[in-house]
């Protein structure tokens, strides 16, 4: 287990007007290796749950523990807390302020007080992982598109090399393509350095095609944790709480009320496809 | 951290205070304002704060969210209360100490000093309390619609002011976002020598002023997307119109400063200075 997150409350701005309780009475272990995707309504405490897990927002109540240790201890080095568990903001881009790109990049390495030459080979790398032209590294962070932009941003974080990654909203305000494109480069990350990530997403099917475990906020609170086949079985729970499960899930069950002898535990459109196609050569069978 | 400052917001609550006209609460706080220095005595304060305190309790703002507002002059309150606590030379000196000098004037006079500081800050933030900004620049506009006469362009100096004014909490909100985003990389904005803090203030400034540019710019694109062309021939939606409250608002200020100036004349020599 890596971080452990143990009954933690947030309440904003206690005793004004506007207090919000952000987060209520929240367990959660997050283990070695696993890649999790967190899903929830707008203002369900997605960005304020994983704000506290790097330490950025102490918790109002409760305690959180980076490999057994309490993160709110005296003696406890926030600096190095940061350089573990590193954190992509929504809207990243708008963190960029170098003259250019690989000089931003470096911002990051630098904090952590390590040599030139590693420095400088961790912004190669995390560039290089992140796709981003190389005719782009000298160029003004200001200058790039907002695909570019973001990548640039991602590759900020991954320049600490962090153990365990997340990423809140990395592709909202993209196009599909990049969209695909920055998802695919995080999961061939997960896949080679075998690090952990957690994914705050607001789509269904990504969340469908990637993660292995699956964690939903209501309100505050977490509603589901578990593999996504299994919490989006729930879809009408989640309709309520103003979520949805991924469309091929609504039409294998669709199918299956039109009298079609198919699974409904379908999540991702190659699995819905095999699906169908196995059932379409049953009945020929049958036939 | 940076969002828990008071000083200058608007509380949401539907008060008689509330409801008045802008006018008279800007007309209401200067003459208060003003009262403050008339007073000198005794008798005046106690008069003021009890002017201040009625508003208060009209107002249903809290009292601690009043007294937080006070948090950011703090330092300066205790300086020019310490101040005048030892430089006021008097004809009962208590204590000497080299140019130090703490006499029975200047600790009365020091407490009159934090007084009306205190009270100065609470009345005028009283008024950010339960005036929206927008009332605020409306009824400064109104107020101030004379000027126009010679030539000065009020309603665009208004506008400036409310566009402002809208503008903090924003900021303020963009401020937080980004320092949260360069910590998660690493930034230290709180430890290490003078040279070390200005330093790590760059990478927090630049986002911040380019954020800014860009966030003036979408906002002078909508307004000319949606005609706005400055003030001339400009109508409200919503004018401006006395109440009756309104009127007895201005009367109560009134009587008010009368009784403060009567205080003034009549007990000159009650623990004065
Ligand atoms: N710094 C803050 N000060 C006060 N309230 C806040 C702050 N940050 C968040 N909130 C409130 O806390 C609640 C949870 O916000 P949060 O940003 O965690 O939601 P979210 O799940 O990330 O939403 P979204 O999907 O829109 O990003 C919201 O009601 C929000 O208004
Ligand atoms: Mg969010």
């Amino acid at each position: 287990m890596i971080l452990k997150v143990e009954n933690v409350s947030q309440i904003y701005g206690a005793g004004t007007p506007t207090e919000t309780i952000a987060l209520k009475n929240i367990n959660l272990e997050i283990n070695e290796g696993e890649f999790i995707a967190l899903i929830g309504h707008t203002g369900s405490g997605k960005s304020t749950l994983v704000q506290h897990l790097n330490g950025l927002i102490k918790a109002t109540e409760g305690k959180i523990y980076y490999r057994g240790r309490c993160i709110y201890d005296d003696d406890f080095n926030m600096k190095e807390l940061r350089s573990h568990v590193g954190l992509v903001f929504q809207y990243p881009e708008h963190q960029l302020f170098e003259e250019d790109v690989f000089k931003d990049v470096c911002f990051g390495p630098k904090n952590l007080g390590l040599s030139k030459e590693e420095i400088e080979k961790r912004a190669y790398a995390a560039l290089k992982a992140v796709g981003l032209d190389e005719s782009f590294y000298k160029s003004s962070p200001f200058e790039l598109s907002g695909g570019q932009k973001r990548r640039a941003a991602i590759a900020g974080v991954l320049a600490m090399e962090p153990e365990v990654l997340i990423l809140d909203e990395p592709t909202a305000g993209l196009d599909p393509l990049g969209r695909d494109e920055i998802l695919d480069c995080i999961y061939k990350m997960y896949k080679e350095k075998g690090i952990t990530i957690i994914l705050v997403s607001h789509s269904m099917e990504d969340v469908a095609k990637y993660a292995d475990r699956l964690i939903v906020m209501n309100k505050g609170e977490i509603a589901f944790d578990d593999t996504p086949h299994r919490v989006f079985k729930h879809y009408k729970e989640l309709e309520k709480m103003g979520l949805a499960a991924p469309q091929v899930t609504y039409i294998m069950n669709r199918l299956k009320n039109e009298g079609f002898a198919v699974d409904t535990d379908m999540i991702t459109v190659d699995e819905a496809a095999d699906a169908i196609m196995n059932m379409m050569k049953l009945e020929k069978i049958n036939d | 951290m940076i969002r828990e400052i008071t000083f200058g917001q608007y509380y949401a609550a539907d008060s008689p205070i509330h409801r008045l006209d802008p006018r008279i609460k800007l007309f209401g706080t200067l003459i208060y304002i003003i009262s403050l220095f008339v007073a000198n005595n005794i008798v005046s304060y106690a008069v003021a704060a009890l002017f201040l305190g009625i508003i208060i309790i009209i107002s249903t703002v809290p009292v601690k969210f009043i007294l937080k507002g006070l948090k950011p002059i703090l330092f300066i309150l205790l300086f020019s209360v310490a101040f005048n606590a030892v430089l006021t030379n008097g004809e009962h000196v208590l204590a000497k100490w080299g140019v130090f000098v703490i006499s029975t004037e200047g600790l009365i006079r020091a407490a009159y000093m934090g007084a009306r500081l205190i009270m100065l800050i609470m009345g005028s933030s009283l008024m950010t309390y339960t005036t929206t900004p927008n009332e605020l620049t409306d009824g400064l506009e109104k107020s101030l619609g004379f000027l126009r006469k010679i030539n000065i362009p009020v309603h665009e100096m208004a506008m400036m002011m409310s566009i402002a004014l809208r503008f903090i909490p924003i900021l303020i909100e963009e401020t937080d976002k980004i320092m949260k985003a360069q910590m998660a990389r690493g930034a230290d904005f709180e430890n290490g020598n003078i040279i070390h803090r200005v330093k790590s203030m760059v990478p927090l400034l630049i986002p911040l002023f380019v954020s800014a540019f860009r966030r003036a710019s979408d906002l002078a694109m909508a307004m000319e997307a949606r005609c706005y062309h400055g003030g001339e021939g400009r109508t409200k939606m919503k004018p401006l119109q006395y109440k009756r409250a309104d009127y007895t608002g201005y009367i109560i200020v009134l009587v008010y400063f009368a009784v403060i100036i009567a205080t003034r004349i009549l007990f000159k020599n009650v623990l004065h200075f």
